[in-house]
């Protein structure tokens, strides 16, 4: 009686997370949608997208400006805010989970350094690729992002032959610096306005348009369906490779998918955003403490909060100092590492103590 | 089940196992044992797959480690590892429920009725079903390792592979752990390798050991050949004396501390540490003898440094009378964990020692006599048996080192000299008439410093013999006619 009770309260509990995970996501949408220079109704903005969805629908009431400003700007610019900041989280939880270490994050591995080299190549550099055409960005991004990652790991079994998270971390670190400095180097040979390439830098999903929703897309939900079937793996892995081993995870295997489907996730989100950083840091690890650590619910939960966190941190960076935009890189930082101190000043007292 | 042929291998280059074979049957407890750096945990990563060798084969259920697929091979071989990782905070259940990761199949990996049955139990088996919502970080270590064990056995392996189980875990853990795994070889045909960092253990549950010694096997066979002292003290380099288990037939290996010079004294056990008081003789020494004795408390062999011969009624009679004495002791601020205590009605007064000096060792013998129940051994059947304080006690205490055969000996040269004097005192046995051996409650004890001359042999004839036979004999006398002059009164 008792463990049926506690079952289904375990289920309940699931229940409820996802509920509020979703809730959160679409009230997140609503204020991106709702608040700027012209304020949009909440009714307005629900029937605006329900006649896009549903065209049987009448908007006869609806004033045409508000459907303009939120079917071409503001829409775009929360999905696309929503898919960068759901793509940065759950490759985010998979490296965390891979690399046993609640404070990894996308960006120690030298993927972003690396997707960012290929994107800079490609903006600055006005490149484009027959064929693909508009997906050079993110094509060239991601295949930068493979590039770094497996000069990183056969760096890393060069030190090491089975490749400790030590190590790889260590080298994602050595890559990320000297990709950095490329980056820099990029820049300064443009001439460009410093500026706008600081900006860049930074990130943002301003003036994108349902372009780069297109263009990002494809790759998130490949990237995230990947994640989603190696759960199990993941779950195994976060307790060390030689246990995951021993309980039957192919790793050697199992690691290169998740690195894969990370570096593509990332790569996507680079070349629509540029550098957004601590979403996939922050993200997972409040996601892990509120519901737990099981990578099965865990990755779908941290899409949702993922993608509403960067929508909010948009919202705050268009609105706080209006009408000029900050990058909303320099608000997720703002947030994002502060609230790194105190998780990193929790687990210390509570190793400690 | 398992078998293992001429392995050799290492990390990277280096060659650390160099030629191991052995063979591992179904339901056996197998122990690996060495010093560190020896190759143990080498060996158990070649076997369980996660280390490559350079040479030789390991063969699982009649087929080589390397045509199994990974999760194949999870459902054969489990391994426990000495520690694991838990970067974040799953709970018990859910790291239990990994466990099941081998057995799912499919893109989904649904979880059946059957995975979440075989973890209930293991949960149940493992004890730790109360607390299978708790987060793993907030455990103890002893309840951590259950849990992976729990997670392990989940896994329905025919070979649990376990890196030092009983690492960090308090004793009734260990034993609660061992005598589980024990039971399922035994049980369930569940076959257990495991590396042993703690000898006795090793030696206590396993069917067979295996000693590394760099890298080498030095021997693999029954723990009692195994381990024995002089092989352990080459491999270990280090000081230690085998022991039998005193309830178990199994060899129990002690350290022997090295001495710390200089701050203990050499002292004589003679007659200036005797005390007699209206109820008790008390020897107290400084140091604790190595005894051997039959008395009421501290009996057997054992290290003690008082002993007390009690003066109780005739009539003393208590059907608890080894915690009546302990209560005694202690009332009288002697700690019967560090005493021997024998009791006697004879009066204390007419006790008789005699202090006796040879070639660099030296005896004290101290006795009260009574033979109120005087009998002959060999008429031994007439009488009823009851159980009445002791009428002759012995104490022989010792200066110098002596071996366990001595202290036999000597228990039997001390006999030999006091039948001689019931025989000389012409002492009856009451019912059969016949000159008596002794009495029926009679008690000895032979303590000794283990300090100064070596005497491998107390026989009737050997120098300690001949100092004990001439002690008790003249002891025994004396008391003897004392009790019969105080009897005449």
């Amino acid at each position: 009686m008792q463990k049926r009770f506690t079952l289904k309260f375990l289920a309940t509990n699931k229940i409820a997370a996802y509920l509020s995970a979703v809730l959160f996501l679409l009230v997140s949408m609503l204020f991106g949608i709702s608040i700027g220079t012209v304020s949009i109704p909440a009714m307005s903005i629900i029937q605006i997208v329900g006649h896009e969805i549903f065209p049987f629908l009448s908007i006869d009431h609806v004033n045409p400006m508000y459907t303009n400003i939120v079917m071409n700007i503001r829409l775009p610019r929360v999905l696309l805010a929503s898919l960068v900041g759901a793509a940065l989280a759950i490759a985010g939880a998979a490296f965390q989970g891979l690399l046993r270490n609640p404070l990894a994050d996308p960006y120690t591995l030298g993927v972003s350094s690396g997707a960012s080299v290929g994107a800079v190549l490609t903006l600055f550099f006005q490149f484009s690729l027959p064929v693909i055409g508009p997906f050079t960005l993110p094509v060239l991004s991601i295949i930068f992002s493979f590039i770094t990652i497996f000069l990183v790991i056969s760096f890393a079994r060069k030190i090491e032959r089975s490749m400790k998270v030590e190590t790889i971390i260590l080298t994602g670190i050595i890559f990320s610096s000297f990709l950095g400095a490329l980056i820099s180097l990029m820049i300064a040979l443009t001439g460009d306005e410093l500026r706008q390439i600081i900006g860049w830098l930074l990130g943002s999903v301003s003036m994108r348009g349902w372009e780069y929703i297109k263009i990002i897309l494809p790759f998130f939900l490949l990237g995230s369906v990947i994640l989603l079937l190696n759960a199990n793996e993941l779950n195994a892995m976060s307790f060390g490779e030689d246990r995951a081993h021993h309980l039957g995870v192919n790793v050697q295997r199992r690691k290169m998918i998740v690195l894969a489907a990370g570096s593509i996730l990332t790569g996507a989100a680079v070349a629509v955003s540029g550098t957004i950083g601590f979403v996939g840091l922050v993200i997972p690890h409040l996601t892990r403490l509120l519901w737990g650590p099981d990578h099965k619910h865990l990755l779908p939960l941290s899409i949702l909060t993922g993608g509403g966190f960067l929508i909010l941190a948009d919202l705050v960076a268009r609105t706080i100092i209006s009408p000029t935009e900050l990058p909303i890189g320099v608000i997720t930082a703002i947030i994002g590492a502060p609230v790194f101190g105190i998780i990193l000043l929790k687990r210390r007292s509570e190793s400690s103590g | 089940m398992l078998k293992v042929q001429h392995l050799s291998g290492g990390y990277g280059g280096t060659s650390i196992l160099k030629n191991i074979s052995f063979n591992v049957r179904k339901g056996e407890m197998f122990g690996v044992l060495g010093p560190n750096g020896s190759g143990k945990t080498t060996l158990l990563k070649m076997v369980s797959g996660i280390l490559p060798f350079n040479d030789g084969e390991v063969v699982v259920d009649g087929s080589p480690l390397s045509s199994y697929s990974q999760k194949q091979l999870a459902k054969i071989i489990a391994v426990l590892p000495q520690h694991s990782a838990q970067a974040f905070s799953y709970s018990v259940k859910e790291t239990v429920s990994l466990g099941r990761y081998a057995h799912q199949s499919g893109w989904f990996q649904t979880w059946s009725e059957e995975d979440e049955a075989i973890v209930q139990k293991v949960m149940e088996q493992t004890g730790i079903t109360d607390f299978h919502s708790k987060d793993i970080q907030q455990l103890s270590g002893g309840e951590r390792q259950r849990v992976f064990l729990a997670q392990a056995l989940a896994q329905e392996p025919d070979i649990l592979l376990l890196d030092e189980p009983t690492n960090h875990l308090d004793l009734s853990f260990q034993k609660e752990l061992l005598d589980l795994l024990k039971k399922w070889t035994m049980e369930k045909g569940l076959t257990v390798v495991s590396i042993f960092h703690d000898l006795n253990l090793a030696g206590l549950y396993c069917d067979r050991l295996l000693l590394l010694e760099e890298g080498v096997i030095n021997v693999q066979h029954t723990p009692s050949e195994v381990l024995r002292e002089d092989r352990i003290q080459t491999v270990y380099r280090t000081k230690i004396q085998k022991q039998p288990h005193p309830k178990v037939p199994a060899p129990q290996m002690l350290l022997l501390p090295d001495k710390i010079s200089g701050k203990e004294q050499e002292v004589t056990i003679d007659s200036s540490m005797l005390h007699l008081s209206e109820d008790h003789i008390v020897i107290e020494t400084p140091q604790p003898l190595r005894t051997m004795s039959s008395g009421v408390i501290g009996s057997g062999t054992g290290w003690h440094h008082t002993f007390v011969n009690r003066h109780v009624g005739l009539n003393y009679n208590c059907s608890n009378h080894r915690t009546e004495m302990a209560d005694y002791l202690k009332e009288n601020g002697f700690e019967p964990a560090d005493t021997v205590g024998m009791m006697t009605a004879v009066m204390l007064k007419d006790v008789s020692s005699l202090f006796i000096e040879s070639n660099g060792f030296s005896a004290f013998v101290v006795v009260t006599a009574g033979v109120g129940n005087a009998v002959d051994a060999s008429h031994s059947e007439l009488h009823d048996y009851r159980l009445q304080p002791g009428t002759i006690n012995t104490w022989i205490f010792i200066n110098g080192d002596m071996t366990e055969e001595a202290f036999i000996q000597g228990i039997m040269t001390a006999t030999e000299s006091k039948v001689k004097v019931l025989h000389d005192q012409q002492v009856i046995d009451s019912i059969s008439g016949t000159f008596a051996t002794g009495t029926s409650t009679d008690s000895i004890l032979i303590a000794s410093t283990q300090k100064g001359k070596k005497l491998e042999f107390a026989g009737t004839i050997t120098p300690l013999g001949k100092l004990i036979s001439k002690a008790v004999y003249e002891c025994t006398t004396e008391a003897i006619v004392k009790y019969y002059k105080r009897k005449q009164q």
